[in-house]
């Protein structure tokens, strides 16, 4: 847990930038619910106009969420700060697996 | 009520519940549902994304790009995403809209969502979107469609077009009338509706828009009506008219054991068109004397890969073994210009019917023609086997065709298997080049058979399915009246046999022409059987020569139908 993550009756809220150039284009998408799909917990997820369910992969490509955008994550539930830093890690140290812009200049 | 006027192409009456049947390439239309089938609804929705996601899983691990098969995941995860399902299920409830709308609406909304974004990642979703609604819709709509294989009860169907995949894979008990938007009557509903003896019609434009299903369908294949929801008059009265109809085609049904013979005592000769083995029982039913045209592409058509030769075998077994020494005239593939071949294309010809279809598209796929013309020798043995080449254009066409044919009889002796080596081989005239070069092609074959809807739109240039010219249409214009008598004349200087296996042999006004004109052999959609025996046995050839001859002295289309009806009206006054 950082500074800044609130956790109370086994919510658990915390805010990512997506860091990899395509934005959370449909296969993000896909390991974002894939993940979210594998806890208990509820997972919402809100670009700040529109919530989505983090365990749909309608309402989550839906977000059209781009590169260095930022996302609140909230779960609810008893294993509620596992699927968040999981969830953490997949959008900002893994970046999907994706370059960031800076990486994707380099590759062309 | 309303009553939608269209274009007849199968006689009778019916009156029933209606299913209604998408097109899948096409937009589906906002259709109410009664509430009480909001739970069939529902759990339509659920089958077709269970049935899709299961196609979906076998074509992941069938695949071995890597790329391809991240795309298929992020499909499946959308198959398997509960809230999709979910605003899918829920606007059924809700709307009390088909399955098939819900999901067209809601996947179509999602994807003008993703296409009014401004990055191009995003942006590029619509298109995995529209797919995925296409592999959904296609388990609604489309020919695997379970509730019209699964049928318990009597249905009308009402489509905006019926393909032959759809046809093929009718429940034919229950399925008691059939109402298109689109088609003509030549079109695929049409003639499986005469085959199967079900009244039709067609041409009704927005007919799918209009209708729930479920709701009360009178289909009139006799004036070309529809009535949706008619109100209890309306329905009481199409019941006398059914038992009125229902009389005539009992006392038709009565002359099934006499001859066809006119009155003069001149025999003539009436075989059945058929397209499916099983409406091989229905020709025999009505008193036709065997097969004159047995269309065999719908081997092709239920299924992506070719069928194999035991296929064909089977298939041609069934129906010889009902006919035993009666004919059955077998037509080879008569492909192209369908969606079976054109889909096959990487470049789509652009004009498929001047294109490489039927005996030309045979001639070029030699593995698939042998494998036919394997299993038409082999069920020659069976019965009175004959064997005809469609859409022959000249002399060459033809000796290649049987020399081929040639090569695969070689083939069986070599194999030990028998057949029957002095099967008869004959050619469809359904080219205005075939009609001119008819003494020579003559030389060459034991028969013609004369297909008139071809010969007719290739002579005229007309494509009788495009409203702009359909009205040029017409199998009695001077123009096509002359090849044809050009081809009687020839056959009998030639003494081959002569046919007329097109629509015209069952048009009842044209019947006395084709007598007159020399024809004794007709073959037949066989609900038509009894009508057209009818007309025989009350002409003599006398007045029949006499028609033809005033016939030929006109110069006008409509002058010579109108003849023609007035000379039919006088001798079969009922039937018009």
């Amino acid at each position: 847990m950082q500074v800044g993550d609130t956790v109370r009756n086994g919510v658990c809220e915390i805010e990512v930038t997506i860091k990899n150039a395509a934005g959370l284009h449909m296969r993000p998408a896909m390991q974002f619910v894939d993940i979210a799909n594998q806890f208990q917990s509820a997972v919402s997820v809100s670009n700040g106009q529109t919530i989505a369910d983090g365990k749909s992969i309608m309402q989550m490509s839906m977000l059209a969420a781009t590169c260095g955008m930022k996302l609140k994550i909230t779960a609810d539930g008893p294993d509620s700060s596992e699927v968040v830093e999981k969830l953490r890690e997949l959008v900002e140290v893994k970046k999907f697996g994706e370059p960031t812009p800076e990486e994707a200049k380099g590759q062309f | 009520m309303e009553i939608k006027k269209g274009v007849a192409v199968s006689p009778g009456i019916s009156i029933g519940k209606c299913l209604v049947i998408d097109a899948e390439d096409y937009r589906i239309p906002r259709r109410a549902i009664h509430l009480t089938q909001r739970l069939t609804e529902t759990q339509r929705v659920r089958n077709a994304f269970k049935d899709a996601t299961e196609e979906l899983e076998k074509l992941r691990s069938e695949q071995k790009e890597l790329k391809v098969r991240d795309i298929f995941a992020v499909h499946l995860s959308f198959l398997k995403d509960r809230s999709l399902r979910k605003k899918i299920t829920d606007m059924v409830q809700d709307e009390a809209v088909t399955a098939e709308y819900a999901v067209s609406k809601t996947l179509r909304d999602i994807a003008s969502h993703f296409a009014r974004e401004k990055d191009i990642y995003i942006r590029e979703r619509a298109a995995d979107i529209y797919d995925i609604e296409r592999r959904v819709l296609k388990y609604l709509v489309g020919g695997m469609r379970q509730d019209i294989r699964e049928l318990t009860e009597e249905v009308v169907i009402v489509a905006r077009e019926l393909s032959p995949t759809q046809t093929a894979s009718f429940n034919k008990d229950y399925v008691k009338g059939l109402a298109t938007g689109a088609g003509g009557r030549t079109s695929h509903t049409a003639i499986v509706a005469r085959s199967l003896g079900i009244p039709a019609v067609v041409a009704l434009e927005d007919i799918t828009e209009s209708v729930t299903a479920g709701d009360t369908v009178i289909i009139d294949g006799n004036r070309g009506i529809v009535i949706i929801s008619p109100d209890d008059a309306t329905i009481q009265q199409y019941l006398e008219y059914a038992v009125e109809f229902a009389e005539m085609e009992h006392r038709l049904d009565a002359i099934k054991e006499k001859p066809a013979e006119t009155r003069d005592g001149v025999k003539v000769s009436l075989y059945g068109n058929i397209e499916f083995p099983d409406e091989a029982e229905l020709v025999l039913k009505r008193g036709g004397e065997g097969i004159g045209l047995y269309r065999t592409e719908f081997l092709f058509l239920n299924r992506d890969t070719e069928p194999t030769e035991q296929e064909h075998y089977e298939a041609y077994a069934r129906t010889v073994g009902f006919f035993k020494s009666k004919q059955v005239t077998i037509r080879t593939v008569d492909l192209g210009a369908d969606k079976y071949t054109q889909s096959r294309r990487y470049i789509r010809e652009p004009n498929p019917f001047l294109g490489l279809r039927s005996i030309r598209y045979c001639l070029q796929n030699l593995t698939m023609f042998k494998t036919q013309l394997h299993a038409i020798l082999r069920a020659s043995v069976l019965g009175q086997v004959k064997v005809m080449f469609p859409l022959i254009t000249n002399l060459q066409e033809l000796m290649q065709a049987k020399m081929i044919f040639g090569d695969v009889m070689e083939d069986l002796d070599d194999e030990g298997i028998r057949y029957n080596k002095n099967i008869e081989v004959g050619i469809m005239i359904e080219t205005p080049a075939a009609a001119l070069t008819a003494s020579m092609l003559a030389r060459d074959v034991k028969f013609f058979s004369i297909g008139t809807n071809d010969l007719t739109q290739y002579t005229l240039a007309v494509d009788r399915g495009n409203e702009l010219v359909s009205t040029l249409y017409s199998s009695v214009d001077p123009a096509v009246l002359r090849l044809i008598r050009t081809v009687i004349q020839d056959a009998y200087k030639a003494r081959v046999d002569v046919t007329v296996c097109g629509e015209m042999a069952s048009e009842p006004e044209q019947v006395m022409l084709l007598l007159g004109l020399g024809i004794r052999k007709l073959s037949i959609a066989s609900p038509m059987i009894p009508e057209i025996k009818q007309i025989v046995r009350s002409v003599t050839i006398e007045e029949c020569n006499s028609v033809a001859r005033k016939v030929l002295s006109m110069n006008s289309e409509r002058q010579i139908s109108s003849f023609l009806r007035d000379s039919a009206r006088k001798i079969l006054p009922e039937a018009f």
